[in-house]
């Protein structure tokens, strides 16, 4: 709904009405109160993440002994926490090309054209997110072990590439449906190559769709812990090495490099909403 | 699924009329072949893996050979259903948790906060926020948090609500709220969705019915916003059954809590046991996927995607 309907709505609120008529509610202070305080719940664990990356350095990261940059400022002290984040980014963004490129091109089919196994492919879609993670990662497990491939960096991109294609496949559907057929049209009236229409037109328009869904990926993927484990042999990513190091202490550089991705990707987040926001009230103005 | 809320979709749809043609083969062929080889083969590979048998001329730790023994499913369900009925009691206690304390939150964001952009744009960013913070990191924030030595214990032990020998980690107390606490952005961010395009002219509409607000929200809003419910459902309690990340003794469970992704986990990297692991794998799949058509049949939700 726009903000003139819901400038019209308000004004709806004050014409007078039949004395016993129950007002409309859209809820109270107290509906608003207990959602800030679960918003608030929501944020504890992450603060909590953040703060003890400015703990004092010691051996173990459980206890606070003060506020320091020393983590910050030896970043890269741990060796293993650095080569772990590093292999999980590589991954994350080879992961995401990959799904971008199958999702979007399944995404364009489902919403441009009619085929046969429509519902079966929509069932395909669906299962990978309709399974635990726990059966697909023993599955992915059994599978190289049965055919003897050798587990690592490989098998893990494999797997994640396959549970972001659904997630792709959803993000970039609704843009597609979004965008007018007719634009391609003109396209191809004034003569665009296939290669032309898809890259001068089509592509920039699902850009943000496409930019979405490769966010939803990349953090999806760098954040896997459970498929992951099944099938990395002796690969260690980020969240294999919390996993392994939480026996022990986990190094309180790992806390800076989970923070740094945190708030990169809200700052990424933030930019997309203000970008949108920006683009509505343009599209309202425009529409007058 | 309701994911609408990642796309940023701001411009109307426009209902093209879908063509037939050989285009469509080479989008979706690429795509469909590889879920085939990485999602469908290794189902296949499941429970092939799961009839195998103990390799006795060459016998050794993790060494199987095919076969087709059946054997494998009832050892691991004699053995096991204590804990899979565990795990399906701490989903289903999460998903319903998760779906009380997120429905009013996402109806504060998706209908009271419409009138503020900015304050709805803030509220869905701290919605998504865990997303971007490893979820181990978080799990192990909230064990220091509820630790013995930590403030929340201390705090319930002044109040005499706990003993001075109770431990809140490694009870399912804790499981539980580990869970719901995971997957309440699940739940959230569809139920937002649903809401977020619900039409206030109908509350209005309700209201000039004299039906009074409790009336409208149980014949108006919710079953409005049903779709949203249903797929946050589905999104909480299926991966929450097969989580073993919560309930593992190195997080927020103990031995006593195990749940089947545990088991699982367990028979394959400690006991190397492939057949028994493949075997509880497709148990936990079979045992998810016959609530979950009961459930989408029941709520008529045909549209999955």
């Amino acid at each position: 709904m726009s903000l003139q309907e819901a400038a019209v709505l308000g004004r709806v609120d004050e014409t007078p009405r039949p004395l016993k008529r129950p007002k409309a509610r859209r809820g109270n202070w107290g509906v608003a109160v207990y959602s800030v305080v679960i918003l608030l719940i929501l944020l504890i664990p992450i603060i909590y993440t953040i703060v003890f990356s400015f703990n004092v350095p010691a051996r173990t990261n459980s206890t606070w002994r003060g506020f320091s940059f020393d983590n910050w400022l030896n970043i890269f002290a741990d060796q293993r926490v650095v080569a772990a984040f590093v292999t999980s980014i590589g991954i994350g963004l080879l992961a995401t090309l990959a799904a971008a490129a199958l999702g979007t091109a399944i995404a364009i089919a489902l919403v441009r054209f009619r085929f046969r196994f429509r519902t079966g492919l929509t069932i395909l879609l669906f299962l990978p997110m309709a399974t635990p993670e726990v059966v697909i990662g023993s599955g992915l497990g059994s599978q190289f072990l049965n055919i003897g491939v050798d587990k690592g960096l490989a098998t893990i991109i494999i797997a994640h590439i396959m549970f972001c294609i659904s997630f792709v496949v959803i993000t970039v559907r609704a843009r597609v449906a979004s965008l007018d057929p007719a634009i391609e049209e003109a396209g191809r009236d004034l003569y665009a190559s296939p290669a032309q229409v898809w890259w001068r037109i089509t592509f920039p328009l699902l850009l943000p769709g496409i930019v979405s869904a490769a966010l939803l990926s990349f953090a999806l993927s760098f954040d896997d812990f459970i498929i992951t484990a099944f099938v990395r042999g002796s690969t260690e990513t980020f969240p294999t090495y919390i996993y392994t190091a939480a026996v022990r202490a986990i190094p309180a550089q790992a806390n800076v490099f989970a923070s740094v991705i945190f708030l990169l990707a809200i700052v990424v987040v933030v930019a997309q909403q203000l970008t949108a926001a920006a683009r509505r009230r343009r599209l309202a103005r425009e529409g007058g | 699924m309701a994911f609408g809320a990642f796309s940023n979709v701001d411009t109307p749809v426009v209902e093209a009329p879908r063509r037939r043609s050989r285009a469509a083969l080479w989008l979706l062929l690429p795509g469909v072949v590889y879920l085939g080889a990485t999602y469908l083969a290794p189902l296949v590979s499941l429970i092939v893996t799961s009839l195998k048998a103990p390799d006795l001329v060459n016998f050794d730790i993790g060494r199987y050979v095919y076969a087709f023994d059946i054997g494998n499913y009832a050892t691991v369900l004699g053995q096991y259903w204590p804990i899979i009925l565990r795990s399906f009691g701490y989903a289903a206690l999460a998903t319903v948790f998760a779906l009380l304390i997120s429905y009013p939150l996402a109806y504060f964001i998706g209908v009271g906060l419409r009138k503020y952009p900015l304050w709805q744009a803030l509220a869905l960013i701290l919605v998504i926020a865990p997303f971007f913070m490893s979820f181990l990191l978080r799990t192990l924030a909230w064990k220091a948090i509820f630790a013995d030595e930590g403030p929340v214990v201390h705090f319930l032990q002044g109040l005499n609500i706990l003993g001075s020998n109770a431990h809140l980690n490694g009870t399912p107390f804790m499981v539980v709220f580990g869970l719901t606490y995971n997957f309440i952005p699940f739940m959230a961010l569809p139920i937002y969705t649903s809401l977020e395009r619900l039409d206030l002219r109908y509350l209005e509409a309700g209201a000039d019915l004299y039906a009074n607000p409790a009336a409208t929200f149980w014949r108006v809003t919710l079953p409005l916003s049903l779709p949203g419910v249903v797929s946050g459902t589905l999104l909480v309690f299926i991966p929450a059954t097969g989580d073993y990340v919560n309930a593992s003794p190195q997080f927020l469970g103990s031995t006593q809590t195990a749940m089947v992704g545990n088991v699982i986990s367990d028979t394959y990297f400690n006991l190397q046991n492939y057949p028994a692991s493949a075997a509880l794998s497709i148990v936990l799949m079979v045992l998810i996927l016959i609530p979950v058509g009961i459930y989408l049949g029941l709520t008529k939700t045909e549209d999955l995607l």
